[in-house]
């Protein structure tokens, strides 16, 4: 079947002209139809999709095909799109159509993709379960009883379930990663500042980037390649070439130190879920890999950082959404303070609400300094064990999450419990690294694992190559969820 | 109990760059409401600041010029709090590692010349305008103003009266417009001023207890507004109250201060790190460049006034007090062959005179510097004379004869009349004419020849030379 | 660690949101319970650490000083609550 094809596979068959964008599209609008109670979407733009596919289809017939030309594709509500909705998630963005294309939206068009619809996501991106979505939860195709992680979850569905073969996501402390784990996906949170922030909205401006969810690595490859680059728009952006991701895949494992911390592989992890990694890092081996045990010693404190950091750059972040020029104003808003406090309270969600007291209470007069100020100099001993380690090795590996998917439900009383799912994850963030999951099997209960590479700055190409070798070995990449 | 008040200024010199300082919005004034306030400006969702090159040079520019160091590395830092004319809820604006730290100025009043310490000058955004017109009961807000890139000047608490916080804020004010850095126009808010005054017993070390002083934006309503707080204060004191620390705003109209509503509540503005934003970075290179480009400064152009130029040290303040005046000195000086005092009093003097009265700024001046240097050639070569040269002054003002000064003394016929012949004529009729007066001279009453020689000027519409006409006179009479 | 009910009434006007008293015991619970998450922080010792800002180590890109926005009034204010003559408005602030 025609959603069966990677992206890549796609995009070939496109520009062969075995298929036309138009037929492409429609299948996936159609799946999308058929799929609806997965809820991925929170948009879904047909007319806008079905005009793109017939352009593209033009632009093929002339023999002029760019990097995605025909391809649909999905972005998560966190992107500005102009023309359709971009909610964020969020009530308070329920109606806002934004004026201007993120500049990665903008590259996805440059190239050819066609956006079928915009993802449904957890509420401003907090979340690691998809739950805290005003839209509502999305359902996990392998189990619709289970979440699909978060805050990517509408995302990893989507591509889960092939509606689309790739969509995009946004990584704060595991967003990407830690969903693609849940779905059976390969997902990279790139570099800091090798994808433009610009047109994303902002959760935490010093951890977000955007990056691909996708079947597998050479499909991430090619998404990344298309969603890279400098942006002067952006100050965090880096001006460096981006190199060629697609053809560094064939680069192999063989002499590649990966680096496995054994804070990572200890007993807070699911047995079952270590033991798939093992077994996936034993492919590696046999593929000429090394396996070199390291260390970083304050993994610890990563989560505690972590929930100081970004919150208080939300808090900082999200005061632009006060009822004057967009988004949601309360009807009871006699004066102006009810105009500020009466919209907020009703446009934000709880686990937003949570985040911003809390982030501004780590920046509130007399306590900076024991939270905020601390937390930034763990920040630096954090970017600094992992420098440490990658002395000794070129990839660290381990878990991206210490259990797969769980039931819906089973942590929205409990906001600590669920930020843990994030241990293993956000300390990537805090240092600016690139991180990517790959699946490496399915625990008894038939939902999948994944596998963290974590890189060295700038170095995304050796967790695509490692990645994409492993999926030459294994087929973990090509199963499909019952009834999709 | 005598009592001496203590205050600090802090100057928001709006930067004069052509685009915002993190959008490239346009910073001119007067646009029609929001048509220059782009996605970044008003703070949409996704959108990311880029720093503009010219606000960093000229904030650095600003550092050298007082004597302060410019930071090799500063810091952009979110000032966090709610108002409708801050569009992301937090300013952009710099904290604990400001672009400009230390720095001074040199005042002169009455009571002297003193040193008032800068303590640091950052950049920061502007914010947006609230309009308090009626809007079916509701404010406006305009954010055409919003990001246009601000350096705050903060001074010591240096200043000891109203006078020389005057002294500072207008010594300040030329030293911007001399450096290009900012247009100065205090009526559309581009230099703005805040202060923050308290008063202690004379003699005692401690700072009382301070008000900040808040839309204080003429020279005149500085001193005013000043000398309305430190009073208020000093009657609370003596009343045995107590200073609250609170921002108090200045209404013109009344004249009085008053605190600020809606900014009672104490601050808390949680400012950090913005993670937008690396550490701006003004290197070695830079600030040589920067240096090697720093124009003249005021003071230095004023001594050199007084030692080039000969004139007074009043005269010299005067030319120097904005560039444009000291720019046109030099340029009239040059058409006026040199005679710098004459050409110096016909600035302060007339031309001045008649720019307040127009109400127009010296470059608007109908009488360029080119005119006014040779109507001073025609008073030092005896064409006119002072007086004349007045009637002149006015004709080129009004654009008679295309600003050619001897077309105008030509065509009205001003010419000084320095034929002794026809002025002995015109003073034998004058004596002929008041014979009374005449013999009053002639009995030694020579007071009465100031008459005798108006009458002679009256006869001549003028034109004589004052100088011959008196001792024609004497000549005729007392010899 | 557990924070006050007035500290996260405090909180709540600083980052103006609204919280009920029947919502404020419900915040009350949450935010201490991520307090104590965050209060591991002190078992990390960062004497003689540099706080870290950014993950990366540049410095500030200068752009040109050129204005390249033109003015986009309507399509900015397309999702404005509400407008007037070119004006956001707010209820009325007094000063």
């Amino acid at each position: 079947m025609l959603h069966e094809h990677s992206l890549t596979a796609l995009r070939d068959m496109l520009r062969r002209r075995e298929i036309s964008s138009t037929e492409l599209t429609r299948h996936c609008l159609d799946r999308i139809a058929q799929h609806k109670n997965l809820n991925a979407f929170v948009t879904v733009d047909e007319s806008g999709a079905m005009s793109a596919a017939a352009a593209a289809d033009e632009q093929l017939a002339r023999g002029e095909a760019d990097l995605l030309t025909g391809v649909p594709i999905a972005h998560k509500d966190i992107f500005c799109t102009r023309g359709i909705l971009t909610t964020c998630g969020s009530k308070m963005l329920e109606n806002f159509v934004s004026p201007y294309d993120a500049t990665v939206v903008e590259r996805f068009h440059q190239a050819g993709s066609v956006t079928v619809g915009k993802t449904n996501m957890d509420e401003f991106a907090m979340g690691s379960s998809n739950e805290t979505s005003f839209f509502g939860s999305v359902r996990n195709p392998w189990d619709p009883n289970r979440v699909p992680g978060g805050s990517s979850g509408g995302s990893a569905a989507a591509v889960a379930a092939c509606l689309v073969a790739g969509a995009t996501g946004t990584d704060t402390g595991g967003s990407i990663r830690q969903p693609a784990a849940f779905c059976g996906l390969t997902g990279l949170k790139p570099s800091y500042g090798r994808v433009s922030r610009y047109g994303m909205i902002a959760f935490a401006s010093s951890l977000d980037q955007g990056g691909p969810i996708t079947r597998n690595a050479e499909d991430a490859a090619l998404m990344l390649q298309c969603m890279a680059g400098f942006d002067p728009r952006d100050s965090t952006s880096i001006n460096a070439p981006t190199p060629d991701m697609t053809t560094l895949l064939g680069t192999e494992v063989r002499g590649l130190r990966l680096g496995l911390p054994k804070e990572f592989f200890d007993t807070s992890v699911d047995g079952e879920v270590l033991e798939k990694v093992r077994e996936s890092l034993a492919v590696l081996e046999r593929l000429g890999a090394t396996l070199v045990d390291v260390s970083l010693p304050n993994s610890a404190a990563g989560i505690p950082c972590y929930y100081v950091i970004a919150p208080a750059e939300a808090s900082s972040n999200l005061s632009r959404f006060d009822g004057v020029r967009f988004g949601h104003r309360s009807e009871h808003a006699e004066e102006l303070v009810d105009l500020y406090e009466n919209s907020r309270a009703e446009g934000f969600g709880e686990e937003v609400k949570r985040r911003i007291l809390i982030g501004t209470y780590a920046l509130s007069a007399g306590y900076y300094d024991a939270y905020y100020l601390k937390a930034q100099k763990i920040r630096r001993v954090i970017a600094q064990d992992f420098e440490t380690a990658f002395e000794q090795c070129d990839v660290i590996v381990g878990p991206t999450s210490p259990t797969t998917a769980f039931p819906l439900g089973a942590k929205t009383q409990d906001p600590v419990a669920m930020y843990l799912n994030d241990i293993f994850t956000n300390t990537v963030n805090l240092a600016g690294l690139p991180g990517l999951s790959v699946p490496c099997g399915f625990d008894t209960a038939g939902l999948p694992v994944g596998l963290q590479l974590i890189g060295k700055f700038m170095d995304e190409a050796s967790l695509l190559s490692t990645a994409h070798q492993l999926q030459q070995e294994t087929d973990w990449h090509q199963r499909m969820p019952e009834g999709c | 109990m005598e009592f001496e008040c203590v205050i600090g200024l802090e100057v928001h010199a709006q930067l004069m760059t052509q685009s915002k300082i993190f959008s490239g919005s346009s910073t001119a004034y007067g646009a029609s409401a929001n048509t220059q306030a782009c996605a970044v400006d008003i703070g949409l969702p996704g959108v990311l600041p880029v720093m503009n090159r010219q606000a960093a040079l000229m904030a650095a520019t600003f550092g050298l010029a007082v004597g302060a160091t410019v930071n090799p590395v500063s810091v952009f830092a979110r000032k966090n709090y709610f108002y409708p004319d801050l569009p992301k809820g937090y300013q952009i604006s710099q904290y604990e590692i400001p672009v400009v730290s230390g720095g001074s100025l040199e005042i002169t009043t009455e009571a002297g010349t003193k040193t008032i310490r800068i303590t640091r000058a950052h950049l920061e955004e502007d914010a947006g305008k609230s309009l308090h017109e009626d809007f079916h009961g509701m404010t406006g807000i305009d954010l055409n103003r919003a990001g246009t890139p601000l350096l705050e000047i903060v001074s010591e608490p240096d200043l000891r009266s109203p006078a020389e916080a005057v002294a500072y804020l207008k010594k300040l004010h030329t030293l911007v417009r001399t450096l290009k850095i900012c247009d100065g126009n205090m009526q559309e808010g581009s230099f703005r001023c805040d202060a923050n005054v308290s008063i202690r017993p004379r003699g005692e070390a401690a700072l009382g207890t301070r008000t900040e002083l808040k839309n204080i934006n003429s020279f005149r309503f500085v001193e005013r507004a000043l000398h309305h707080e430190i009073d208020r204060q000093i009657s609370v004191v003596e009343a045995g109250g107590a200073i609250v620390q609170e921002t108090r705003l200045y209404d013109p109209d009344a004249d009085l201060t008053r605190p600020m509503r809606g900014k009672e509540e104490a601050h808390d503005y949680r400012y950090f790190p913005d993670p937008d934003l690396p550490p701006l970075v003004i290197d070695e290179a830079d600030i040589a460049l920067i240096r090697s480009q720093l124009p003249e400064l005021p003071d230095a152009r004023q001594a050199r006034f007084v030692s080039d130029y000969q004139l007074s040290e009043d005269d010299a303040a005067q030319l120097t007090g904005q560039s444009e005046i000291a720019d046109y000195f030099e340029s009239a000086v040059e058409h006026a062959q040199g005679e710098s005092r004459l050409t110096a009093n016909w600035i302060n003097g007339e031309l001045m005179s008649w720019l307040n009265k127009s109400d127009i700024g010296i470059l608007d001046s109908p009488v360029t510097p080119a005119m006014l240097g040779q109507l001073i050639c025609r008073i030092q070569d005896k064409t006119v004379s002072g007086k004349i040269a007045k009637q002149v002054f006015a004709a080129l003002w009004e654009g008679d004869s295309d600003g050619d000064v001897d077309a105008v003394i030509q065509s009205k016929g001003l010419t000084q009349i320095t034929d002794t012949d026809a002025i002995a004529q015109a003073v034998n009729d004058v004596i002929a004419g008041f014979p009374d007066q005449a013999e009053q001279v002639r009995a030694g009453e020579e007071k009465v020849i100031g008459f005798l020689v108006g009458q002679v000027m009256k006869a001549t519409s003028g034109k004589a030379n004052p100088q011959a006409v008196n001792e024609l006179l004497k000549k005729q009479l007392l010899d | 660690m557990s924070i006050s009910e007035k500290d996260v009434l405090r909180v709540a006007h600083l980052a103006r949101i609204r919280v009920s008293s029947d919502e404020l015991g419900d915040y009350q619970e949450g935010l201490s319970g991520i307090l104590s998450l965050v209060e591991q922080m002190h078992d990390c010792d960062t004497d003689g650490v540099e706080p870290m800002a950014h993950p990366q180590d540049i410095q500030l890109r200068l752009r040109e000083d050129q204005v390249t926005e033109p003015d986009q009034r309507d399509a900015m204010q397309e999702s404005a609550p509400q407008v007037d003559e070119g004006l956001y408005l707010v209820p009325r602030v007094i000063e």
